[in-house]
């Protein structure tokens, strides 16, 4: 098997062993990124010469101090802080902005030896669900070059897809790891909110953000998982509680546990393959023994439009401080400052982030707050309590990932609604802080990828993961990658 | 109408900064003074990713000061983003505490000429400081405006009274009385030439008589009592001949400017800012168990009312004295030092009123800073009940005490001032006075009285003043008996 078709766990597993070497695996994978990446777009930053300079450092390690991903190529979500490269955001406001002082995430990944090999694309502030929002590029999806990765960690689902390295990171606010790992065919793993440490994760909406891998599959995931999540005194609401040996706990027997299939879970809307593919996961689920129950979720209904609210109003001031002051970008550097301040933002940020900037301000006004932030959060619990309630009776639920497989670029830029509704069925776990995994369920008609998600409940990312992986003993589809992958 | 016509009503808010040693979201120093930005971090100002930690001491302070007047403390409470856009702030909002804040509901009594009076504290929140903008002291100065975030994360706590202050006196006194109690709690050290100690003030007028408030107007940045009282004045005077003279008032915020001793407009209503406040999702809400506000509650240090009344009981202080003695805890402390070494605190208390307190007016140094350190000035009371020096001396020992630091013990022998009462040397003194003045000695033996003091002055006089007075008189009245 060449290097490429292996999984993040094999890799790291032989490189620790020394039948590997972490500057070969990383030279290959640069090179694959410099070969493949010209057509996919997958990244914004390439690290090539501090990640074999790394990797070197690496393969001088002891056995007894390598960590448990020793030598792994990853790539990161262009949102989360590398201390000295540049992290734009996906956005011209941050275009020569470069961070002082590392990510949570990335002292977790380098402290597990992992190799940091480049910053992949993404809609600009994670705002979108095609990555057509970035400012810089738009990454194509490896299955089919017309069309879009999803978004808005689009960049690291296509790179992961084209294999263009192991495993990647991006951030989950309303879907944005799910969504383009189900139109990508990868695993793409959205923790509980407060599971993995947000610190240098530049915030979206900082009630909904989670950091989460994205990797061939749930195996992979685990493995990630393990070194990411935990307690971080520079995050306050990171949780204490302990987490588990993720990797370890897969395998086992999933008889006992109950699925929840919410009964309106592939109404209208619904792509027909969608539905085929989803309604096999059923079976599939149902063929290992475990119980398939119905469930309700009546609130759910109202999840977009709560969503889309309290993201936007949290992202209003989240984004305030791009004032063109201290950092980032600054024009009209001679006028007033209540100019400079303007025309920085205006030239800065692009038509979505201007977009969501402007409905979250307005939600947030004096004589509105009440009427939609105050009524959304109540919503937002009612949606919880509806989960709550499912969890009583079943350990996960299953729900599509995205209502259709990937669509064709340029297809839904100017209808910004028909975009919103795309994340119809990730969002709700955003809302509950729930742990939510998408799974290659299959493939449409025209050979696009179709995911499946799970939702468990929180803090039980084991039980998730378990499900996941038993699945992905029954089934392929996570095996199959785009043919640009083995060109 | 006339000004007595309209009854002013006032509420002030307060900001106190915090005595801690690092600053309310992250771990930067919370100091004063250092050069501009070098007590910053990626928190404190505002650099992407960059989420805030709650400072648990912070916490701590607030609560002693929110117990010490007399506010019920929320076992949860909220902190809050208040948006607005502004070079000094580096993530476009301050985190601050709004619809549920850390403490509601609390008292403060003054004592009037009337009799007391209870002014209501509204609540007490936390928030963090902003930064600050400078326009000298750095290259190019003349074409650019910097920032300096040292003071970006800064924690404080704002006390907001009820609008129940009704004159710019009484504001003035209850401003005060917060200044002494937050002093006590130490929370903060209510420095207010430093800026950690400061006051806006809301202020209206209305007819005597009528209920309805009048449109308020909000004044910044009172930094002293001084121009608290001058710029409340000036606004209440304002206000009633803006009205008398057929005008209206209109809601706005308005600076008091201390040289040309008025207030100008800041910004109006209109300008006013919608600050968009909501929860702050980066910090999970603020919960303080019954038991750590219990314990609090105990281990509140004595305020000024209690001390005032200890000082009177367990001193027999008259009342007078205990209050100027507890205007600063500081004082209290000298004095309660000073009165426990000399023991005579009726002593002790008046050299404080006269002596050290005259120094400390003089010098402009605070108690800390004065040479004379209460144990030493309980010494000195001591040598003078014990006889070994006059009252006299003991002033002159006093002043060479603060001039050199040294103990008084030390200067009286240095100097050989110790009083002299030994029998036989003051008969000695006696003995010549009596013959160098034998027509005085004369009409003593004689029966006239009124010569004695005159000749216990030139006893004195041949002494420099170390002859033990009494003893003088009595050796004198003796040797002439005798002779």
């Amino acid at each position: 098997m060449t290097l490429w078709e292996q999984s993040a766990t094999e890799i790291t597993t032989k490189t620790r062993r020394g039948e590997l070497s972490a500057e070969e695996t990383t030279r290959a994978f640069a090179d694959r990124i410099e070969a493949l990446d010209p057509a996919v777009g997958a990244f914004l930053d390439r690290m090539t010469e501090p990640a074999l300079e790394r990797a070197r450092e690496l393969d001088a390690l002891p056995a007894a101090e390598r960590g448990a991903l020793h030598g792994l190529p990853v790539a990161l979500k262009d949102i989360i802080s590398v201390a000295g490269s540049r992290c734009t955001c996906g956005s011209r406001i941050l275009e020569d902005y470069v961070p002082v002082y590392n990510a949570t995430v990335v002292d977790r990944l380098n402290d597990a030896g992992a190799v940091i090999l480049g910053k992949t694309n993404m809609d600009e502030f994670a705002m979108g669900s095609s990555t057509e929002n970035s400012a810089f590029h738009t990454t194509k999806n490896p299955w089919n070059l017309n069309c879009v990765p999803g978004g808005s960690s689009g960049g690291s689902a296509a790179a992961v897809a084209a294999r263009l390295v192991p495993a990647a990171l991006g951030t989950d606010t309303g879907g944005s790891i799910r969504q383009p790992a189900s139109l990508c065919g990868v695993t793409g793993l959205k923790p509980t909110y407060g599971r993995v440490s947000r610190y240098g994760l530049v915030a979206f909406a900082s009630s909904l953000d989670q950091i989460g891998p994205l990797t061939t599959s749930v195996e992979d995931a685990a493995l990630l998982l393990e070194a990411l999540a935990g307690d971080d005194s520079h995050d306050a609401t990171c949780a204490t509680r302990p987490t588990a040996p993720y990797s370890q706990e897969l395998g086992g027997d999933v008889k006992p546990l109950r699925l929840g299939v919410p009964n309106a879970a592939t109404s209208e809307g619904v792509d027909p393959d969608v539905r085929a593919a989803f309604e096999a996961a059923v079976a599939t689920f149902a063929s290992l023994g475990i119980a398939i129950e119905e469930v309700t979720l009546p609130a759910t209904e109202h999840a977009v439009a709560c969503y889309y609210l309290l993201a936007t109003a949290e992202a209003s001031s989240n984004l305030a401080r791009y004032d063109g002051v201290r950092y980032g970008l600054r024009v009209s550097e001679d006028e007033p400052l209540r100019v400079m301040m303007g025309d920085t933002r205006a030239r800065g940020f692009g038509a979505e982030v201007k977009r969501r900037i402007l409905l979250g301000t307005f939600v947030l006004s004096s004589g509105y707050y009440d009427a939609y932030y105050q009524k959304a959060q109540r919503v937002r619990s009612l949606i919880g309590r509806d989960f709550e309630k499912a969890f009583e009776r079943v350990d996960a639920v299953l729900l599509p990932t995205s209502p259709t497989p990937a669509f064709r670029i340029g297809e839904k830029v100017d209808d910004p609604l028909s975009m919103y509704l795309t994340d119809i069925f990730t969002i709700t776990a955003n809302l509950t802080g729930a742990p939510a995994i998408s799974l290659p369920g299959g493939f449409a008609s025209d050979g696009l990828p179709i995911g499946i998600q799970l939702v468990g409940k929180h803090f039980d990312e084991s039980t998730l993961l378990r499900l996941g992986h038993a699945f992905q003993q029954a089934t392929d589809f996570h095996k199959k990658s785009p043919t640009i992958a083995e060109t | 109408m006339t000004q007595t016509d309209y009854e002013t009503v006032i509420g002030l808010e307060c900001h106190a900064q915090l005595q801690t040693a690092t600053k309310l979201f992250c771990g930067c120093r919370a100091s004063f003074g250092a050069p501009p930005n070098t007590n910053i971090c990626p928190v404190c100002i505002g650099l992407p990713g960059a989420l805030p930690v709650l400072n648990r001491r912070a916490v701590e302070l607030s609560l002693r000061a929110a117990l010490a007047v007399g506010c019920r403390v929320n076992e949860t409470s909220v902190f809050a983003r208040k948006n607005y856009f502004y070079p000094d702030l580096p993530k476009g909002y301050q985190i601050s505490q709004y619809d549920r804040p850390l403490a509601e509901d609390g008292v403060i009594v003054l004592e009037l000429e009337t009799g007391t009076k209870e002014i209501r504290v509204e609540r007490i929140h936390m928030e963090e400081d902003a930064g600050k903008l400078l326009h000298e002291g750095f290259d190019d100065a003349s074409s650019k405006s910097g920032v300096d975030f040292n003071r970006s994360g800064v924690p404080l706590i704002e006390i907001v009274s009820h609008p129940d202050l009704s004159s710019p006196e009484e504001a003035t006194q209850y401003a005060e009385s917060l200044k002494e109690i937050i002093e006590y709690t130490e929370a903060s050290d209510t420095d207010m030439e430093k800026g950690n100690f400061r006051f806006d003030g809301n202020v209206s007028v209305r007819p005597r008589g009528t209920t309805e408030l009048g449109t308020k107007v909000e004044m910044k940045n009172l930094n002293s009592f001084r121009f608290l009282a001058q710029a409340l004045a000036y606004e209440v005077d304002r206000q009633i001949e803006l009205i008398e003279s057929g005008g209206r008032v209109i809601q706005e915020t308005r600076l008091y400017d201390p040289g040309a001793d008025k207030t100008v407009s800041m910004r109006s209503k209109e300008e006013a800012h919608d600050y968009r406040y909501f929860p702050e999702p980066d910090l999970p809400p603020l919960t303080i168990a019954a038991a750590q506000i219990l314990e609090a509650k105990e281990n509140l240090p004595e305020l000024p009312e209690a001390k005032r009344e200890r000082l009177v009981s367990a001193y027999g202080l008259p009342p007078y004295d205990a209050e100027v003695l507890t205007s600063s805890r500081e004082l209290a402390n000298y004095f309660e030092t000073t009165a426990e070494s000399s023991g005579n605190a009726k002593a002790a208390s008046n050299w404080i009123m006269s002596e050290v307190l005259r120094k400390v007016k003089e010098t402009d140094a605070t108690l800390a800073e004065l040479p004379v350190a209460p144990a030493a000035l309980g010494e000195l009371i001591q040598l003078i009940d014990d006889g070994a020096i006059s009252g006299k001396i003991a002033k002159d020992v006093f002043e060479k005490m603060f001039a050199t630091g040294d103990a008084p013990g030390v200067i009286v022998k240095r100097e050989g001032l110790a009083q002299i009462s030994d029998v036989s040397a003051i008969e000695e003194l006696a003995r010549g006075v009596i013959e160098a003045n034998p027509d005085q000695a004369a009409e003593l033996k004689a029966g006239k009285d009124k010569v004695i003091g005159w000749m216990v002055g030139q006893i004195m006089k041949a002494s420099r003043g170390q002859a033990n007075p009494q003893l003088a008189r009595e050796t004198l009245i003796r040797l002439i008996e005798d002779a």
